[in-house]
């Protein structure tokens, strides 16, 4: 026995997927996890009891996020291409059902209870979108550049799932649901005439956004953003006490739970949001600079990955999922070290969050799935060749 | 599986994108990076700074406020804790929340536990149902800042064994705190209130002369120079007496602990906590002093005893070799105890509201804040005007009908006393005979006599407002009125009438410097500063203000006099004299030149018409050791309401003093002033009548 064998080059764990197994991305994405542990570790240890056994649970999911992402890596990618629209569609109705079942936690409704978990499908919804636009482009090969015509059904996948969440409302979600989708477009060629008139839509919706969807609390935070010192003790205190722990680590760091900031407890959501301050002012800039390497290797890699895609839909899955690590990254370390508004995005593998966790290692075993399969020729274009 | 042998799709339209990709994927990473070494590198001591503020608070370290002690080590002032009950509306009943949606959802954990503490405070129904009012419309929001989470204060001043028993079921009384804070207790109560004083927390007019605006933005260097006694709101400070006057030494000053606090305000401890600490991580507080006076409490209890029956009126015993004072009393007095917050808040309102409603002024420190007519008392120093200049043959007898003519003006006497010499006009007390003195003397020289023996100037005490009392001249007259001098002013002024006025203890020390030959002290309260224990920090020695300017051959002879007073058959205290005791005195009736008001209560109209009562002695006679001023408000006569007083208040030091240098008690007299007629005197008479010294 050879492993479970589900078609040519896919036998799980032997034959070629071991060969060309990709151990960069696997050792990356496991140092961040095993970092990420610890420092949820350091991050809660100091907490109320509710919270001081979160860096267990993390480790659960880390357990079950890696077991379906073995087996997101082991099934050929092409089969998901076949299911393509009926996992965006599941999604969709996922999105939907949070409003009949959902919960509510602090005035907004992501989740649903299956048991004693809490699902948040609206994690899961980013991957349906990456796969569902892939299938899109998969099936739409074009020469010449793209108009806004044929842009107009990738946009409406995105839109879907963007207005059901923005409804929640999670504004962290939706923002990087549509940074996927322009992500993606981006790969694509387009007509300049398109790009112009994206770009003059968006400067129309702006203020249409800013004074009909966005909450009271959303534009706090922004102003927040834009004036961080006006009010350190309302909408600013995130952001402030979170640069100052930054601040406090300085070059070495305090060491492994002597950051002050976090462990007398200045730093909110220190185990969900802000937990890159907790990280930065244990181990000062080097530990975060290891840290930003880690994560920009993995965004790097995937745009490595999906330049040796051999088909489209392998392709954009793999820029999909890079640029989903690399928009929560970026976001997430901008919002903590103050240069970008307070959004509540997840740090890959480094926040408390089961949906969070399970979404980003499910990615990095699609991404993995791509990678093991590069190698693999099209059987008519290259003579019908197959693996042997 | 042969869905999977479909051709590949050509990726070729993606091949150029992927580079740009990686770079904006880079310098994004790359913006971190440099974000990261502004935040860390550039201006990481700032930050360290900011996040070593967050963690430090100074907290203030109380000190305790000095104690307050009698001649004999009796505490007369203190410290005590007192316990208040707070409870937080919110939580000692949940159910009064209002009920929605939101945070502040009520858990199944919470009770009501307010009708336990209720019970437990044994609260009647009315005040019961007056904080389940409260309590409910505190409720009415519950937003984070609403008087729903504001503690309300319940019971002020708890028992301490309510305290035992709240302290014990404290796990099932949520929301109930019991806070402790001391309180300044006064075990003698109204005894000695006046010199003591009281204290009372800082009032906001006070406060902003220690506190001006930007004081919070002051360097402590500039803070210790407008406020070098550290006042901060809410704190405790002397409103009268000792404890007004003495504050800086008594108040002591705060010290501070630097403290590891989180961002909930929750201290935290032990040595991960204090390695963040930087040096110094503390000053001690410093303790304030105790104080050691001069007053005997145990003589101001045998004053009280014997003033029990007067309405009103002010003792001052002076010691005459040093100027200590032994005893300062006034009546009506207060409870110092209902005034400086022990019993709470609400009684010391009341207790104010009282105080200053009340006609008699308890309020008032009557031995050196009021200022009397003397009367007679203040004759002997009238007869020194005369004998100083010898303008007077002191031998020489004046005829006394009771009465004579005076201009337009009848003075009066006390009775017939037929041809007197100075000796008997003053042991007698005749009035006609001083008018003599007075045309002898003049106004002027009486004055310049009664300045030399403190009169017309404050004491300089310095523990409670002192008038200066007023001995007039022929210039104060001639600013004062316009018309005519005329001579009854002088008459007036030479027998402590008209615009003469003493404080009792002005009066008390002119008597100790006839006593001790015309040494006049300064008034000495505090005898000696003192730290912790009995150690003695400062010792304040007497303090001579002035020496009398007096032939002594005239002091001698005004003594002799003062002594007949007591012991001459015919002296004014001889009916009422104690005859185991040496003392000589003068005993004075003012007239306090009352004009009736048709508004007043008729028996308030009487009580206002009476005299003053007053006797000024020393004692023993011929090796004086105390003064005495007594002042019977409208008590009426001298010799009869003001010296029985007096004797019983020297006896009263006589047996304390016998009693501590182990001295045989003085021999009891030979009947008390009351079973004592005009017959009983003239029984004794002959056995006590001695000569002068």
């Amino acid at each position: 026995m050879r492993g479970l064998d589900l078609g040519p080059g896919t036998r799980l764990l032997g034959g070629r997927g071991r060969e060309h197994f990709d151990w960069a991305l696997f050792l990356v994405a496991a140092l961040l996890a095993v970092i990420g542990v610890i420092n949820l570790y350091s991050a809660t240890s100091v907490s109320r009891a509710s919270l001081s056994e979160v860096y267990i649970q993390q480790v659960y999911w880390l357990v079950f996020g890696g077991i379906l992402a073995t087996l997101a890596a082991a099934v050929d990618y092409r089969h998901l291409e076949r299911m393509g629209y009926a996992v965006y569609g599941f999604g969709v109705i996922l999105c939907v059902l949070v409003f009949i079942l959902g919960r509510d936690i602090r005035g907004s409704s992501r989740w649903i209870n299956i048991g004693s978990f809490s699902l948040q499908p609206s994690e899961f919804m980013k991957l349906f979108l990456i796969i569902a636009l892939a299938k899109y482009l998969h099936d739409d090969p074009k020469n010449e550049g793209r108009s806004l015509k044929d842009l107009l059904i990738p946009a409406l996948l995105a839109a879907v799932p963007m207005i059901l969440v923005l409804e929640q409302p999670d504004l962290g979600t939706a923002l990087i649901l549509g940074l996927i989708f322009i992500t993606v477009c981006a790969v694509t060629r387009i007509q300049w005439r398109s790009v112009a008139a994206l770009g003059a839509g968006a400067a129309v919706l702006l203020p249409v956004t800013w004074s009909y969807v966005l909450k009271d609390y959303q534009k706090q935070r922004i102003t927040a953003f834009l004036n961080p010192d006006a009010n350190i003790l309302g909408s600013g205190w995130h952001a402030h006490h979170a640069r100052v722990a930054i601040g406090n680590g300085g070059l070495m760091g305090q060491g492994f739970m002597r950051g002050t900031q976090n462990q007398f407890l200045f730093l909110p959501d220190q185990h969900s949001d802000f937990p890159f301050a907790v990280f930065a002012e244990d181990w000062g800039f080097l530990g975060g600079l290891v840290l930003v390497f880690l994560y920009g290797f993995l965004v790097l890699w995937a745009i490595r990955v999906a330049s040796t895609a051999k088909d489209r839909f392998g392709a954009v899955l793999a820029v999909g999922v890079g640029s989903l690590i690399f928009w929560h990254a970026f976001f997430n370390l901008g919002m903590v070290t103050g240069i970008l508004p307070v959004v509540g995005v997840t740090l890959p593998l480094f926040s408390y969050g089961g949906s969070s966790v399970i979404t980003v290692l499910l990615g990095i075993g699609l991404l993995m799935n791509v990678s093991m399969r590069r190698f693999y020729v099209s059987p008519v274009r290259s003579g019908g060749l197959l693996d042997g | 599986m042969g869905d999977l042998l479909v051709p590949r799709s050509d990726v070729g339209e993606f091949r150029k994108r992927y580079k740009w990709m990686a770079l904006v994927a880079f310098l994004a990473f790359f913006a971190i990076v440099v974000r990261l070494f502004q935040l860390q590198i550039v201006h990481g001591a700032e930050y360290q700074g900011i996040a070593h503020e967050n963690i430090v608070r100074r907290v203030t370290l109380p000190t305790t406020r000095g104690v307050i002690r009698d001649a004999r080590g009796k505490v007369l002032a203190s410290s005590r804790p007192a316990y208040d009950l707070y409870v937080v509306p919110g939580r000692v009943m949940p159910g009064a929340r209002p009920v929605r949606r939101g945070r502040r959802e009520i858990d199944d954990e919470e009770t009501n536990t307010w009708p336990r503490i209720a019970d437990m405070l044994r609260l009647n129904p009315e005040d019961r149902s007056h904080f389940d009012a409260r309590i409910h419309a505190a409720c009415v929001t519950d937003e984070d800042k609403s008087p729903c989470w504001r503690p309300v204060l319940v019971k002020e001043d708890l028992a301490r064994d309510l305290v035992a028993e709240l302290r014990q079921h404290q796990l099932e009384l949520t929301g109930a705190e019991i806070i402790s804070a001391p309180v300044r207790y006064y075990p003698f109560k109204n005894l000695g209130a006046h010199a003591t004083g009281y204290v009372a927390e800082i009032d906001a007019e006070t406060l902003a002369k220690y506190r001006p605006e930007g004081y919070e933005q002051m360097s402590a260097e500039d803070r210790q120079k407008v406020n070098p006694l550290g006042y901060e709101p809410g704190d405790i400070v002397g409103m009268t007496g000792i404890e007004h006057a003495w504050e800086s030494y008594l108040r002591g000053r705060r010290g501070w602990e630097k403290r590891v606090v989180d961002a909930r305000g929750r201290y935290r401890s032990g040595p991960d906590a204090e390695r963040l600490l930087d040096a110094p991580v503390r000053e001690d507080p410093i303790p304030g002093r105790d104080l050691r006076l001069t007053l005997d409490i145990e003589l101001e209890q045998g004053i009280e005893k014997a003033m029990r029956g007067q309405t009103a009126g002010a003792v001052v015993v002076v010691d005459v070799r040093t100027g200590r004072l032994l005893a300062l009393y006034s009546k009506p007095d207060f409870d110092p105890n209902d005034v400086s917050g022990g019993g709470g808040k609400e009684r010391m309102r009341e207790t104010f509201n009282k105080l200053y409603e009340d006609p008699l002024h308890p309020i008032i420190d009557k031995t050196m804040t009021g200022s009397f007519q003397p009367g007679s008392t203040f004759k002997p120093f009238s007869a020194l005007a005369a004998l100083e200049d010898k303008l007077l043959d002191p031998d020489e007898k004046e005829r006394c009908d009771g009465y004579i003519a005076f201009g337009r003006r009848l003075f009066k006497c006390a009775h017939v006393h037929g041809k007197v010499n100075m000796h008997e006009a003053i042991a007698e007390s005749c009035n006609i005979y001083f008018v003599k003195v007075a045309e002898a003397a003049g106004m002027d020289r009486i004055a310049r006599i009664a300045t030399e023996f403190g009169f017309g100037t404050k004491t300089g005490i310095g523990v409670n407002p002192e008038a200066p009392g007023r001995i007039p001249t022929r210039s104060w007259y001639a600013l004062r009125y316009r018309g005519q001098f005329r001579i009854g002013f002088t008459v007036n002024s030479t027998i402590g009438q008209g615009a003469d006025t003493v404080t009792p203890l002005q009066l008390a020390l002119a008597y100790a410097a006839l006593a001790n030959g015309g040494t006049l002290y300064s008034p000495q309260i505090v005898r000696a500063v003192e730290a912790g224990g009995n150690v003695v920090v400062q010792d304040f020695p007497p303090r001579v203000r002035h020496k009398v300017q007096i032939r002594p051959e005239n002091l001698a002879f005004v003594n002799d006099a003062l002594y007949g007073v007591v012991n001459d058959p015919k002296g004014t205290v001889y009916p009422v004299r104690d005859t185991g005791l040496d003392v000589a005195g003068k005993t004075g009736t003012a007239q306090t030149g009352y004009v009736a008001e048709a508004t007043k209560d008729p028996k308030e109209q009487y009580y206002l018409a009476q005299n003053h009562a007053w006797f000024a002695a020393y004692s023993p006679s011929k090796s004086p050791e105390i003064a005495v001023a007594v002042l019977i408000e409208h008590g009426g006569s001298g010799p009869t309401v003001a010296a029985p007083m007096a004797l019983q208040i020297i006896r009263e030091y006589e047996r304390l003093d016998a009693i501590r240098t182990g001295r045989p008690p003085p021999k009891p007299s030979a009947g008390t002033p009351a079973s004592l007629g005009r017959g009983g005197v003239k029984k004794t008479a002959s056995s006590t009548v001695g000569g002068p010294p």
